[in-house]
Formats: structure tokens, C-alpha cells, sequence
């Protein structure tokens, strides 16, 4: 079948949608942008070609009898099943990674030692996949890097110093592997982890009452679909390094004018913020983009500043909208450089001020910003949409909410959960469009 | 007579009130009356209150003021008080405002003046012309032909003629208005325990916003109040501050200076209400005093040109002298060319003068005050360590 | 749509005119390089109300910090120097013209083509529509004591030139500027002089409005900013009122005519420029260290500039004013008076809307300068009311004059980008 795809490669993570023939979104895929973008674009891509694949099963299972009630938790867990095996299978790529990186002369004195290490390290992380993709199980986020690294480097602490060797080893060949590894698509054969995923599940939930042979027609159909890569369409912040050639790229800009306009048909203004810049971009009610203006060079305003306020007080990223939901009385924040909004932060709190208070003030400050940057590109005249990674925060989203009544009184206000996707969907359709309508 | 802590509460209401409830009061009084909003530097208020009008300082929208729309018209590199001015006008704060002075003391107020043309067309907006020529015969007729077509200007706006007589009597006023202020800033010079700086900027700014007239009794009633009081003195430092002539830094910072150990004993705030050096004569033609005295006694900043190198800047060492001061610190807003670029030429001045100093930045909003109070306290202490 | 055919871009295109061009400005340098022998007196002075003429009568050579600092720029020398001058206590806020200069004397006063500029005899601080220019003279001043002529060119606030301020412009002339020279130079003025010059420089004139005016053919002959350049570079200079630059623009003129006839587009540093899609008018300077590939941006998008207001900052003539040898300071005053920063906003405003209307423009794109408010502090509200009036979108960028730290390529380019693909758009859909 025909796939159209739009790949947006943003600052922090690049995104990719699918859209077949019908202008239906059948799948959408993300991972983190990592310094190489021609990976973060394959991987992105391959993310949503195994969602489509996901979506075509759906398909392929509506009005199984077997699955009547269970057919959203068969799919979860199927997908949850399949991601351990891809786990696993990246896992395995690591450690082949780390053992040929430790066979340089200066490991000669401690290699047997260190491939023990990593041998009892990966077993371990191999077993501890099964409660991290258990059912019910929540993981802290959905990338590689993420996930094993954290662990990786405190299992083989404890290991290396239990085995007498300087953890310093096991540090510098994981350095240098998960770097590989990260910018290697997953390669493995796509079919045998949907079908081991599914014996798992199946073994894993009797309860459902589902053999893998009731299924098993199903997935391979869904598997067996040939998805042709019509046309792809690349976007987003690193344009100017995309690894498309020039025809298959569109502006930014443009994708999410259009994105937005497929979401929200009756969208006239899209806000857009994400980590290094701040769009408003207005569209007619064709989704034609007739104005927009970003950000100027400061960084106050974008994504970035909350990462910032976030590394300055020791936090997670997504720990500060829900903390600043806290606040019953925002603090003013002055400073809308970045860099002094760290120093103004450390001085409220020096002065006693509630953390909740200062973090919803910090949220009113970044969306301030944009406030700005919304005027100069002509204001709010009716459905107004809000995307990108911060459109995700609930504080910045409350504090939007706010601004925009007080200053445009009520307009509607849209915003997707899935609205990081905005840029990916309009550039999906530019791939319809110059095949479909060329 | 009111107390000291009363005059100051007043002063500080009027600085806090962002909708100059007060001169729209005095607007609202009689049929007819008319309100002109200036901008920082200066301009003849004399002349604005001889054809019966209030003149009205705008020195930006301070720390108080959440700015939206006025971030829309600037860059980030451009200093705050136009984008809060801007403000300031587009929530209507303004709209009772007759017409706006702006002075010519920067590329960025001067097209602040073209900005306020174009959002407000029906609006008197004036680009105030000063000359920096100093001939009475060249930039001298020069003025005194801005300052007419400010006068008729303001005619038009009025529908009455300003009288000579009137303008006579305007600038007694306010040659009132700038001895009073000088003798408080010479009260304050020795002893500024008793009159501490934030103190005397809350004095000053209500001069922006109230009569003349009222400013006078004002000055006068707090002087007379704090020199009665006894209040502790402290082991400060004396300095000058220099720098801050345009955009305000927030009255927290004004206090900041002072806490860390440094009694201001001079500054530039807001020259507009000290800006003659002498008094302005009224036995002639009120226009050529007005324009003479500009020429022959205005104060020194960096706005104007200074046509004689020798004297360039020296005006900085001579107050610290006359001030009894021990260091001048330079508080300049952020992006504020006139000062920024001038600032390297007072420095070696007073480094030829042995006289430390020390800079740093602000701007109207500034939230964080610690290191502006480490700076300046470190700064008191190293002038005691070296004295 | 094929791809222009291009040379290698090593090899940059250049024209008799433009080859013409380069020697002139050379010819300058090498005559300021050369003083300690020729004995001539040195004036510096800046490009927006500059008295070229005048200063000629006294047989003095001009130095012009502005050119020196665009040329450290274009060699990329000038972020050095920049930083030298912060080091030296000038602020990373204040405009880098004024630090490339003063860098570039701390570091000796090496030129931008390696011969020494000399130190002024006269300072002529022509203090037209940029308020940096006090200071930047006063601080120039500062360091080497020199004698400095003060010429006030009164903003035009109100959006005309009223008599008081020609009289009073000219009157800073006789009593002020001329003394001053004299004194200086030891050479008497004399005013025939001063029309033989002011004669030259309205020929010059003529030529080079027609020059500009040639962009509103389709295609347009020449990029009316990053050309406009190098047009702009004799007549704004130590050559207006010569008869060098009445030669260069008649060659220019010449070779435009050929272009027209041909229906060629604008040479670019990759040769010419085919396929115009997009005609853009342009606010602000341009950025000087990175201006090939800015400009390439632009070009590479067949996108052409057909109008801009920086090649009027140094003399807005396209409006018909003239030097004019028979009221020679009054002219003189007028020219001052006249320059685009003198404009108030309304005016400059009403500049743009008619080079969109007049030379049939796709849209505004505004290169705010971090280092120039004269242009900068008030553009956003330029862009709306243009929109507004023309209906044609704008985009906005931000870069600098001479500091290579304020030139964001992926930046500047992304949004050109959108700029572009968004006019391409809406014209598709129609609208």
C-alpha cells in the first residue's frame, strides 16, 4: 500500500507520521533527535512504519469474536510485549557494542575481568526487562538511552567494584557504544518480534483466553502488507541538515500551519512551542499559512527555558507543571532572559518564596513570551491551537488558557495530546499532495 | 503639616499607581484641562504649564507592569522603557494622555515618537529637539524656534494663546521647582541617614505626576519633616550613582544600593527637575531665557555633545568632590546607548582623578537584587579599605 | 524547474563597474595609507550625512570608520577587534561599528587592506539620524585630542524639513564646519569649488537613481541590497562630487542597459542569477560577515531584492532631491536632512509601502541589526502597518552589522526559507 509519510526533525525529538491514500493517519512514530539526523529520521520513520503495522492489525482484528471485549488490551499488550523485544534486541547490539569496544590495548590488564562484568550486567538488564515491560509496569520514558542507561551505569558500579576492577572501564566502553548503538536503527527482523512478542503475551495472560494460534492469521496478514515509501516529506528545525534532497522538503512553518489546520479545520492561529523556538503562524481556512514570526534570537519563550529552570532546581522536565499546578498565588517572574531567570529563581527562593509559586510564575513568564511573539504575527482572530512539547505541560497550558482570555477574550483554544505531531502530519500530507495531486 | 512617613506614603501610592489615577483626577477637575506626557531627558515643562496644561513624566512602566503587547513592537536587545511605554498606551493607561513629548535623547525614543504617530494618529506626538550647538546665534534661534512650534503645538491642542506673562510666571515656578529640588538633594548630600535615597526618589518622581505647585510644598514639607527626625546613622560609604538618567531601575534596586553600604550622595535620575544649573531669567523674553539657559547652564549628560574635550566628563569629578563622595557607581539600564557608549570616557576621567568606581547593568524589572547588592557592598568595603 | 547554471563558486563573477568599484575604494585607502608622504590632512566622517564635497574644497583625504568596520567585516576581521574593544570596557550591548573602529585603533590602526590609517586632523562629527555617531566621535575625541566640528542635522520628527532647520544646518556650516576646516587645512574655502563638486555629484546622481530604478524591470537587472552593496559604494563615500564617480556610474548604467536588453537577471557571486520567483524589498543593513552566504539564501531561492532602504541611508535620492550648485549649503543642508535614518517612522514607513506598490513586490523582509536602533527601535510596527497597507506578507530576521557572534545561518536561513515557501504557497492557492 501507499504510504506518505512526514518527518519532523525538532531540536529535542524528531517525530514521523504515516498517512495512506484515504488521508487517514495510520501511523506515527517518535524518538530523540540525537546529533545524527539522518538515524533520528530512520528511526523516527521505522517507529511509525511498526505503528502501521499495529493500526493494520487493529483492522485486521475488528470483529474477531475471540477478541471482542479485550481488543485494546490485546494490542497494548502485544505492543508492550514487542517493545521488550526490541529492548532486548538492542540490548544484545550493546553489549556485542562494548565487547568490541573494550578490545583496545588499555583494556589487555582487566578484559576477562570486564567482559565478565558486562556479561553479568547484560544478563541482569535482560532480566530486569521483564518487570520493566511487566503488565501495569511504567517506564520513565520510551528511548533506549533512557531507559538502560541509567541502570547500565548503576549495575556496573556495583559489579566492577565487586569484581575489583575500576568502574572507569565499564564507563568508557559504554560511553562509546551507546553512541553507536544509538545511532543504529533497530535492524532485527521486525516479523520474529511480533511473533515472539505475541507467544510471550500469550503465555503472559491466560486470563485473556487467547492462543497465539487464534491470532496468529492476523499478525502475519498485518505483517505481510508490502508498505511502499511513496513519498516522504522532511520538516523541522534542522532543515537545513535534513537528509532529504530539496523537493522533499518543506517548511516548517508550513507543515504546521497544515498540520494544525487537519486537526482543527477552523484553526486561524497556531502556537507552537518547542525547545528552540516559538512559532505563531496564522493560516486561512485552507490551512494556507498567511503570516508567522518566531522568536527572535533570545531563548526565553522556547522549551529550552523550562529545561533550563529544570536542570537550575534539580528537577525532571516533567516534574515542573505538575508542581507549579500546585501554586495558589503565581510569583511574578521579571527576567525574561534565561539565563537571569536562574539567578532571579535562586533569589526568591532564597527569600522564602513557595517553590509551586515560583514554578507557575515561570510558566506565565515563558508563555508571556509567546503572548508577544502571537501579536506580532497579528493576534488571535478565532480557533486558536496550541502545539508542540510544551502544549504537554499543564501549568504553561493553564497559564496560555489565562493570557489568552484576558487579552482575546474567549476563543476556543485546541490542543491535541498528540499535538507534537503537528508538524509530521502536515508534511505527511505534503507527501500526499505531491503524488496525489501533482 | 503632614508627617515624614505620610509624605512618603503619598509619593509611593503615586509611583505604585500604574493608571495615574492622580493626574487624571486633576484633568478631571475643570472642563478644558489638558494632561502632556514626556518621556526622560527634558523638555520645557514651562511652557506646558503656562498654556494651563499638566505636564506628565513617563519614565516607563517599572517592575510592576507585566508587558505583552510592548514586547510584540521590540527586540530583545532593545532596552525595556519603550516596549513598557508602549505598554502602557495600547491597556489605555494613556488614553487620557492630550499629547506626548519625546525628547531627543535616543535613536530609540526618537522612533518611539513615530511608533506613537502611527498607533495613535489623532494624538499629539512631538519629537523634542534640543540643539547641540551652543551659539546663541546658531543653536540658540534653533531652539527658540522648537520651543515655539512646541508652544503652538500646545495652542492648538488648547484653543488658547500662551502668554508671555503666563510663561513668566511658569518658570518662577518652576526655577522654585529645581532650587527646592538642589536643596534637597544638598540636604540628603549631608545627611543622607536622614533622607535616604529611595526617599528622595519617591520626592522626585511625584514631581513627574503632580502640579508644580504641589511639588513645591511637597519638597519643602519633607524637608523640613526628615531634617527634625532622628534616625541612625550608619558606617556607609559616599558615592555617586551615574547612568540612570532614562529608563528607572526598580525602587528595590534604589534600596539594594543603599543597604549593601553606599549612601547615594548624588545621581541623574530623572534629570528633567535639576536639568538648569541656575536659575532661568525672567526679565526678558521668556522663549531666549528658556533657550539661552539651555545653552549656557544645562546639566552635563550623555545626550548632549560636550564641544570642549578638555572639560569632557568632568563634571562627574567635580560632584564627587563637591559631594563629599568616595566612588561613583555606574547604573546603567541594559542596552542604554547614551550611557553605555559614554561610560568608557567618564571612567578613565575619573581613573586620571583617582576616583573608583565600579558598573553594572539593570533594567526596569529587575528581579534579582543579590548581585547588584554584592557588587555594591563590596564595592563600599574596598572604598574604606583604600581611604 | 531546472537549477541555475552556475560556475564554481570559487570563482566570482565580476563586472567592469564592479572591478571599477574596487579599484576606487582601494584607490582611497592607499591615498590614507599614504599621507605620511603626501602630507594631506586626514578627515574622518561618517557616511550618512557626509560632506564630501565640502571636505574636497580642502584638499583633505576621507576617512570613513563605517567603511573600515564593513570592510574588517567582509574580511571577517572585525570580531577580533570587537572583542578587543570589550576588553578595553565597551559594552557587548552598544554598536559594533563603534567597537570594530575602536578595536581596530587599540590594535594599531592597521586598515582593512593592511596599510595604516592615519590618525584625523579633523573629526566632523555630521550628526544625521544616528545618535551613536555623537558618542563614537566624542570617544574617537577622547583618544586623539583632535580638533571636532559638530554638525546637528535635526531629526525630521515631524516628518518634513522645515526652513529653520536648513538655516540652521547651514548656519553650523558657515560659523562651525567651514572655519574649522580651514583652520585645519590652511585652505581657504572657496564656494565655486564647492559647485563644481556639488555639480558632479548631481550627475553622479542621476545615474545612479536610474541605476536603482532599473529593478522595476522583470527580471530585475540588478539585487537592489546585496548589489546595491557595492552601487552604493563611491556616491555615499570620498567620492561623491568627483568626476571618478560620474564615470562609474555611467559604465554602470551602460552594462545595466545591456542586461535590460537581454533580460538578465542579477549577477550573484555564483554568476547570474536566472529564474526570478520572488521580488523582495528589504529594511535594515545587511550582515557584513557573512554576506556571501546570506546572500546565497537568497539567491539560491531565485529570490532578487528590488528595493531596499539601506542603499539610502547615505542619500535618499530616488525622491528627487539633488546636490544643487546653485544654493550650495543650502543643498548640502537638504542632503543631511534628507538621509533615510533622518526619517521619522511614518515616512520610512511610506518609503516601503511604495517600493512594494512601485517596483511590484512579493514582500518586506526586515534584517533587524542587533547593533543599529537608528533602523531597529521601531521596525516591528514598520512590518505591521506595511502589511496592513499593502496586504503583502513580511518576515523578519535578526542579525548584525560587523559581529560574526550575531549571524545564526540556520537561523536566518530557516525563516528565509519559510518566508519564501509561504509566498510560493500562497500564490499556488490563489491568494
Amino acid at each position: 500500500m501507499k504510504c506518505f509519510i512526514g518527518i519532523d526533525l525538532g531540536s529535542t525529538t524528531t517525530k514521523a507520521v504515516v498517512m495512506n491514500e484515504e488521508r487517514e493517519i495510520i501511523g506515527r512514530g517518535i524518538t530523540n533527535s540525537r546529533s545524527n539526523y539522518d538515524t533520528a529520521s530512520a528511526v523516527a520513520k521505522q517507529e511509525a512504519m511498526i505503528d502501521t503495522r499495529f493500526t493494520l492489525l487493529r483492522n485486521n482484528l475488528d470483529g474477531n469474536e475471540k477478541l471482542r471485549n479485550n481488543q485494546d488490551v490485546f494490542l497494548n499488550d502485544l505492543e508492550r510485549n514487542f517493545r521488550r523485544e526490541q529492548f532486548v534486541e538492542q540490548l544484545d547490539d550493546l553489549q556485542t557494542t562494548c565487547l568490541r569496544n573494550a578490545e583496545g590495548d588499555r583494556f589487555d590488564d582487566v578484559r576477562s575481568t570486564l567482559t565478565e562484568v558486562l556479561a553479568g550486567v547484560f544478563d541482569k538488564l535482560r532480566h530486569e526487562s521483564l518487570a520493566l515491560y511487566a503488565k501495569g509496569a511504567t517506564r520513565k520514558s520510551d528511548f533506549f538511552r533512557d531507559i538502560a542507561g541509567g541502570r547500565f551505569l548503576t549495575l556496573s558500579e556495583e559489579t566492577s567494584r565487586e569484581a575489583g576492577i575500576n568502574y572507569d572501564f565499564a564507563l568508557n566502553v559504554y560511553d562509546k557504544s551507546i553512541i553507536e548503538v544509538e545511532n543504529r536503527p533497530p535492524a532485527g527482523n521486525l516479523e520474529k518480534k511480533f511473533l515472539d512478542g505475541l507467544r510471550h503475551l500469550t503465555e503472559e495472560s491466560p486470563e485473556l483466553g487467547i492462543t497465539f494460534e487464534d491470532v496468529q492469521d492476523p499478525v502475519t496478514r498485518a505483517l505481510a502488507v508490502e508498505l511502499e515509501e511513496t513519498f516522504v516529506v522532511g520538516t523541522g528545525y534542522g532543515r537545513v541538515r535534513l537528509p532529504f534532497p530539496k523537493e522533499h522538503i518543506r517548511s516548517e512553518i508550513l507543515c504546521h500551519g497544515l498540520g494544525a489546520h487537519m486537526m482543527y479545520p477552523r484553526t486561524r492561529t497556531v502556537l507552537d512551542i518547542g525547545g528552540q523556538d516559538t512559532k505563531s503562524i496564522q493560516v486561512d481556512r485552507n490551512g494556507v499559512v498567511d503570516n508567522f514570526q518566531m522568536n527572535d534570537r533570545c531563548a526565553a519563550g522556547c522549551g529550552r527555558y523550562l529545561g533550563y529552570i529544570a536542570d537550575e532546581m534539580n528537577m525532571g522536565l516533567h516534574e515542573l507543571g505538575p508542581i507549579a499546578m500546585k501554586s495558589t498565588k503565581a510569583v511574578k517572574i521579571n527576567s525574561t532572559c534565561t539565563v537571569f531567570a536562574g539567578a532571579e529563581l535562586r533569589d526568591r527562593l532564597a527569600l522564602g518564596e513557595k517553590r509551586e509559586d515560583i514554578l507557575a510564575g515561570l510558566h506565565r513568564s515563558i508563555i508571556l513570551r509567546a503572548m508577544s511573539i502571537i501579536a506580532r504575527s497579528g493576534g488571535i482572530s478565532d480557533q486558536f491551537t496550541f502545539t508542540g512539547g510544551v502544549a504537554k505541560n499543564e501549568a504553561a497550558v493553564k497559564a496560555l488558557r489565562e493570557l489568552v482570555k484576558e487579552n482575546y477574550g474567549d476563543v476556543t483554544i485546541n490542543i491535541d495530546p498528540d499535538s507534537i505531531y503537528t508538524g509530521a502530519l502536515g508534511g505527511s500530507e505534503f507527501a500526499r499532495r505531491a503524488v496525489m495531486e501533482a | 503639616m503632614a508627617t515624614r512617613e505620610e509624605i512618603v506614603d503619598r509619593c509611593q501610592e503615586l509611583y505604585d499607581d500604574l493608571n495615574f489615577t492622580s493626574a487624571r483626577a486633576w484633568k478631571d477637575a475643570e472642563a478644558g484641562r489638558h494632561v502632556i506626557g514626556f518621556m526622560p531627558m527634558y523638555v520645557p515643562r514651562e511652557i506646558i504649564h503656562a498654556a494651563g496644561m499638566l505636564p506628565l513624566g513617563i519614565l516607563g512602566g517599572g517592575d510592576q507592569l507585566e508587558v505583552i503587547q510592548g514586547d510584540a513592537y521590540y527586540q530583545s536587545y532593545i532596552c525595556r522603557i519603550p516596549r513598557s511605554t508602549i505598554e502602557l498606551l495600547l491597556t489605555e493607561r494613556l488614553n487620557f494622555v492630550d499629547g506626548m513629548l519625546f525628547p531627543s535623547i535616543c535613536d530609540v525614543i526618537r522612533n518611539l515618537s513615530g511608533m506613537w504617530k502611527l498607533l495613535r494618529p489623532d494624538v499629539y506626538a512631538h519629537y523634542f529637539d534640543v540643539p547641540q550647538n551652543y551659539l546663541r546665534d546658531v543653536g540658540g534661534e534653533f531652539y527658540i524656534h522648537e520651543l515655539n512650534v512646541l508652544k503652538e503645538g500646545l495652542e492648538k491642542i488648547s484653543g488658547r494663546k500662551v502668554t508671555d506673562e503666563a510663561l513668566k510666571n511658569s518658570i518662577t515656578l518652576y526655577n522654585e521647582n529645581r532650587k527646592l529640588t538642589r536643596e534637597l538633594y544638598k540636604f540628603r548630600a549631608e545627611k543622607p541617614w536622614l533622607a535616604p535615597s529611595s526617599e528622595i526618589y519617591l520626592i522626585n518622581r511625584a514631581g513627574m505626576l503632580i502640579p508644580v505647585e504641589d511639588h513645591n510644598v511637597l519638597i519643602r514639607d519633607y524637608i523640613n519633616a526628615a531634617r527634625e527626625e532622628d534616625r541612625p546613622k550608619r558606617d556607609n560609604s559616599r558615592v555617586v550613582l551615574s547612568g540612570s538618567f532614562c529608563e528607572q531601575p526598580p525602587l528595590n534596586l534604589i534600596k539594594s544600593i543603599e543597604m549593601a553600604g553606599c549612601y547615594v550622595v548624588d545621581d541623574d535620575y530623572m534629570l528633567v527637575n535639576r536639568w538648569f544649573t541656575k536659575e532661568v531669567p525672567t526679565d526678558c523674553d521668556p522663549m531666549e531665557a528658556l533657550s539661552y539657559t539651555f545653552l549656557e547652564a544645562s546639566v552635563k549628560m550623555p545626550s548632549c555633545f560636550e564641544p570642549n574635550e578638555d572639560i569632557k566628563g568632568q563634571f562627574l569629578v567635580d560632584t564627587v568632590r563637591e559631594n563629599g563622595a568616595e566612588g561613583v557607581i555606574f547604573a546603567a539600564a541594559s542596552f542604554c546607548d547614551p550611557a553605555l557608549l559614554e561610560r568608557p570616557i567618564l571612567q578613565d576621567v575619573l581613573n586620571l582623578a583617582e576616583i573608583p568606581h565600579v558598573s553594572f547593568k539593570y533594567s526596569e524589572n529587575t528581579g534579582q537584587m543579590q548581585p547588584i547588592r554584592e557588587q555594591a557592598g563590596t564595592f563600599a568595603d574596598s572604598i574604606k579599605l583604600w581611604s | 524547474m531546472s537549477a541555475p547554471i552556475r560556475k564554481p563558486s570559487t570563482d566570482v563573477q565580476k563586472d567592469a563597474s564592479m572591478a571599477k568599484q574596487k579599484a576606487m575604494i582601494d584607490s582611497n585607502f592607499d591615498r590614507l595609507g599614504n599621507v605620511k608622504n603626501s602630507g594631506e590632512k586626514v578627515s574622518y566622517t561618517f557616511v550618512p550625512g557626509n560632506l564630501n564635497e565640502l571636505v574636497m574644497c580642502f584638499d583633505m583625504v576621507g576617512n570613513y570608520p563605517e567603511i573600515n568596520a564593513i570592510q574588517n567585516g567582509l574580511r571577517k576581521t572585525s570580531g577580533g577587534m570587537i572583542m578587543e574593544a570589550e576588553k578595553w570596557g565597551h559594552s557587548e550591548d552598544v554598536c559594533t561599528y563603534v567597537k570594530a573602529d575602536i578595536g581596530m585603533m587599540r590594535k594599531g590602526n592597521i586598515g582593512p587592506t593592511g596599510q595604516p590609517i592615519p590618525e584625523p586632523d579633523i573629526l566632523m562629527l555630521s550628526y544625521t539620524g544616528c545618535y551613536t555617531f555623537l558618542k563614537w566621535f566624542e570617544l574617537l575625541r577622547h583618544d586623539y585630542k583632535c580638533e571636532t566640528a559638530m554638525l546637528h542635522v535635526p531629526y525630521t520628527g515631524d516628518g518634513v524639513i522645515t526652513k529653520s532647520m536648513i538655516d540652521y544646518v547651514v548656519k553650523q556650516l558657515k560659523e562651525e564646519v567651514i572655519p574649522k576646516y580651514e583652520k585645519v587645512s590652511g585652505v581657504k574655502f572657496d564656494i565655486d569649488r564647492l559647485r563644481q563638486n556639488l555639480a558632479y555629484s548631481a550627475q553622479a546622481e542621476d545615474d545612479f537613481v536610474w541605476v536603482l530604478e532599473s529593478a522595476k524591470n522583470k527580471p530585475s537587472p540588478i539585487d537592489a541590497y546585496f548589489g546595491g552593496i557595492y552601487y552604493i559604494g563611491p556616491i555615499f563615500t570620498a567620492f561623491r562630487g568627483t568626476d571618478l564617480a560620474v564615470d562609474y556610474y555611467k559604465t554602470l548604467r551602460t552594462e545595466i542597459e545591456e542586461r535590460i536588453r537581454k533580460g538578465q537577471g542579477p549577477i550573484t557571486p555564483e554568476g547570474e542569477m536566472k529564474n526570478e520567483k520572488y521580488r523582495i524589498v528589504t529594511e535594515g543593513p545587511p550582515n557584513y560577515t557573512s554576506m556571501r552566504e546570506f546572500w546565497k539564501m537568497f539567491y539560491d531561492e531565485g529570490a532578487v531584492v528590488v528595493a531596499s532602504t539601506y542603499t539610502k541611508v547615505g542619500g535618499t535620492y530616488d525622491f528627487g532631491f539633488r546636490h544643487d550648485p546653485s544654493r550650495p549649503l543650502e543643498s548640502l543642508a537638504e542632503y543631511c536632512l534628507n538621509c533615510y535614518t533622518n526619517r521619522n517612522l511614518p515616512e520610512r514607513t511610506r518609503m516601503l509601502e511604495s517600493y512594494i506598490n512601485n517596483y511590484e513586490a512579493d514582500g518586506l523582509l526586515i534584517n533587524s541589526i542587533k547593533s543599529c536602533n537608528s533602523f531597529a527601535a521601531g521596525e516591528l510596527m514598520m512590518m505591521r502597518e506595511v502589511e496592513k497597507r499593502t496586504g503583502k506578507p513580511a518576515a523578519f530576521v535578526e542579525t548584525d552589522l560587523v559581529d560574526p557572534r550575531y549571524f545564526s545561518a540556520a537561523n536566518v536561513k530557516n525563516r528565509l526559507e519559510s518566508y519564501f515557501q509561504m509566498i510560493d504557497q500562497k500564490r499556488r492557492a490563489g491568494v
